[in-house]
């Protein structure tokens, strides 16, 4: 709560994100509406996945109840190990790949993907132990993987992405959208 | 005057017949005396020819000699290829060289039933009946002129010259030569065809006592170039290489038969033109059996229609170190280039504005620069700065005194304001381990300007002055994690200290173990380094400026100003 209230006081020089990071985003992801998620692409490549500010699971002031990154019975993203400069041995996303589903106190439950497209270096096993991380800094200490795309392809990454700029302009349509609705 | 036995004309005879030089006889007849190689070739080919034609014979007696010519000499050219292998050249030439004299000649008139039928072999093939002169006087078939044009006062003044205009600084030199691989196959076809004469000599010999073409093209050459240079002593370890490189239009068609006989010998190799090198000429040459040889490849070899091209000469002087500390006083500035995509990303680099100057002063073709660990682009290092080394390769001028030293110095400070050095100074190869070494281990200081998201007061920050000791696990920074593998390190914070500047921001001074990754520790890196800043003050932190204060390596040593 205070948290996103302070978020504006005193905007600083350009926050780490702001330095190093573009931020892309995908919205209603599957389909499903609202359920929009950000990639956070640093200047070397490397993108980290997040939810949007704008996902269900951020919104009405719900609580989290389980995060699972166990995403089938054969296959867990906990398992996930990479060796070496090369990252040997992690495993491969696709766009589409289930990355984790996030079970909220009110019985939603929710898929979070990749969105793009390459290897799975590390998921983030602090939410699992405090997913307070995943509502109070999204964006930061709350990310839900990194992902390294191959070198070839990560311009390609921003190809089925939203710029900033493009996902706000979807975003207000959305609310002019629910206003417009009753009346 | 030369140290030849009876038994050695008919192999003479033969290599004369058959159209090899001088000095290449000499090598066959393992002929260790370095001043006849010394001697003008005219002057060799004559003896060789009296030797064989016994025009000598002035010297009818000696009879006494001939029965048992080799116990002695024999065991003297054993002798002088042991101490060929383990070097001295000086020793051994004065001491050979002072013994034919002593020794009588022990040609032989009376051998000539020997030199009949070689005589007659050797003629019939050739059709010339004087076997000699004819041949001898073209090019060499073995050496292809190596050991002729190229051993003359004329080339070695040219070697001089070349040399002299790229203006070094040296005390001594080695003379490296490069020769075309055909010649090891000239080489076996020729020793194939005196072999039989070879083993009738002396029973042990065998192809490794043949001096070798460079080993006799320095003999013959080297004391002329040294001459030439001014009188400076040629060595077999210096630090100062002059290389020669012979070349030959024929060497691919002179080895091909190599290729299909033992392909597996010829593997395409990157930066060579030719897959026929001399490392792999010389394993098929040792796979191949004699007889398959003979089918493919003349014995003797044919006669040559060119002679061998001498390519450029290169110099090349062994690296020099350099070493000191350097000072960054600018946060745009990186400390190698900094090339993305092809493109520079900023004008220089601490690694050039130090390498200029210097490769300037040393006149040095190139360098490599390393340092005791590395600040990013917008960091400054600031104290006593960061000990460094440049290698400068293939320098011109080597030595320099400590004046001269600080001279390049002050030349490299008053260059540029982004950057300053101290303590530089000429260091051995061996020493520059100490820059590495000891680089985890030891402690470096650092100033960070953090803000803080919340606003702050003196006393809400002092509590850090007395945090000691903290352990930190760091995962890979996201920053580096690309081309770094992924690995929680554990890294200590020695101490802390904090001077409050506004509400928002205050400087921090960390005094850690090298290694530590100071911007994470300050942001958190998306919670990847533990504990951080954002955690200990419960508030987001963010780092906006950072200074290396001391880099704690002691080598090298300081320089009193
Ligand atoms: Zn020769």
């Amino acid at each position: 709560m205070d948290c996103t209230e302070e978020k504006d006081i005193e905007t600083p020089a350009p926050s780490v994100i702001e330095r190093y990071f573009t931020r892309w985003y995908k919205a209603d992801v599957k389909g499903q509406a609202c359920e929009d998620h950000c990639i956070l692409q640093h200047s070397n490549r490397l993108c980290v996945l997040t939810l949007a500010e704008t996902h269900p699971i951020l919104q009405d002031g719900r609580t989290i109840k389980n995060i699972n990154y166990k995403i089938s019975n054969g296959c867990s993203r906990l398992n996930n190990k990479v060796a070496g400069k090369s990252k040997r041995g992690g495993q491969f996303l696709t766009e589409f790949a289930p990355v984790c589903r996030i079970t909220c106190t009110d019985e939603t439950e929710y898929t979070i993907y990749s969105c793009i497209r390459g290897r799975l270096l590390e998921v983030n096993e602090d939410i699992l132990v405090n997913s307070s991380l995943l509502l109070k800094k999204p964006s930061t200490d709350g990310y839900i993987a990194l992902i390294l795309p191959k070198f070839e392809e990560s311009k390609l990454v921003k190809e089925n992405l939203l710029s900033r700029e493009d996902f706000e302009v979807v975003v207000s349509k959305r609310a002019a959208d629910v206003q417009s609705q009753p009346s | 005057m030369l140290p030849l036995k009876e038994k050695d004309k008919p192999v003479v005879q033969k290599l004369l017949s058959a159209g090899c030089c001088a000095r290449c006889v000499l090598r066959f007849c393992c002929v260790l005396v370095q001043s006849l190689y010394r001697q003008p070739i005219q002057d060799t080919l004559k003896q060789l020819q009296d030797f064989v034609s016994n025009l000598d014979s002035s010297k009818p007696n000696e009879s006494t000699a001939v029965p048992e010519p080799h116990p002695a000499e024999g065991d003297e050219s054993h002798d002088a290829t042991e101490a060929k292998q383990g070097e001295d050249d000086s020793e051994q030439g004065t001491r050979t060289a002072m013994e034919p004299p002593d020794d009588p000649p022990k040609k032989r008139m009376k051998l000539d039933e020997d030199l009949k039928g070689s005589d007659a072999s050797a003629g019939s093939k050739d059709a010339e009946a004087p076997p000699a002169p004819a041949p001898a006087l073209g090019i060499c078939v073995v050496c292809l002129g190596v050991l002729q044009e190229y051993c003359s006062r004329d080339h070695a003044r040219k070697v001089a010259e070349a040399v002299k205009t790229e203006d070094y600084h040296f005390d001594t030199i080695v003379l490296s030569v490069s020769l075309p691989a055909q010649l090891c196959v000239r080489e076996h076809s020729c020793w194939l065809h005196v072999k039989k004469e070879m083993r009738e000599k002396i029973m042990t010999r065998v192809k490794d006592d043949i001096v070798p073409v460079k080993e006799a093209f320095k003999w013959s050459v080297q004391g002329l170039i040294a001459m030439e240079l001014g009188g400076v002593a040629v060595v077999t370890r210096s630090s100062f290489e002059v290389g020669m490189e012979f070349k030959h239009t024929a060497t691919d068609s002179d080895c091909h038969f190599l290729a299909t006989t033992c392909a597996d010998c010829f593997r395409p190799t990157k930066n060579k033109d030719s897959v026929f090198t001399r490392v792999a000429v010389v394993k098929a040459l040792e796979k191949i059996p004699d007889s398959k040889f003979l089918i493919h490849y003349p014995s003797p070899p044919g006669r040559p229609t060119s002679s061998c091209t001498s390519q450029a000469i290169q110099c090349l002087h062994t690296s020099i170190y350099v070493a000191g500390r350097y000072n960054k006083y600018s946060r745009s500035l990186s400390q190698t280039p900094w090339i993305i995509d092809g493109r520079r990303m900023m004008e220089s680099s601490v690694e050039e504005l130090i390498a200029e100057p210097l490769a300037n002063s040393f006149r040095a073709k190139g360098f490599n620069f390393s340092s005791s660990g590395r600040e990013d682009v917008d960091v400054r290092t600031l104290g006593k700065g960061r000990p460094f080394a440049m290698e400068m390769l293939n320098p011109h001028r080597c030595r320099f005194t400590k004046m001269e030293m600080k001279q390049i110095q002050e030349t490299i400070n008053t260059s540029s304001d982004k950057i300053a050095v101290r303590d530089l100074q000429i260091v051995t190869r061996e020493c520059m381990g100490h820059m590495k070494e000891g680089e985890e281990e030891k402690t470096k200081s650092y100033t960070a300007l953090v803000w803080t998201q919340k606003a702050i007061e003196k006393d809400d920050i002092v509590f850090l002055d007395d945090i000691k000791e903290l352990t930190l696990d760091q995962k890979t920074p996201l920053r580096v994690l690309h081309r770094r593998a992924l690995a929680v390190r554990q890294r200590v914070i020695h101490s802390m200290n904090t001077r409050f500047r506004d509400p928002h921001h205050f400087y921090l001074r960390l005094k850690t173990q090298a290694g530590t990754y100071i911007k994470e520790f300050v942001h958190g890196d998306f919670g990847r380094t533990k504990p951080n800043l954002c955690q200990l003050l419960k508030m987001d932190t963010d780092i906006l400026e950072l200074d290396v204060e001391s880099v704690d390596v002691d080598w090298p040593p300081a320089i009193s100003e």
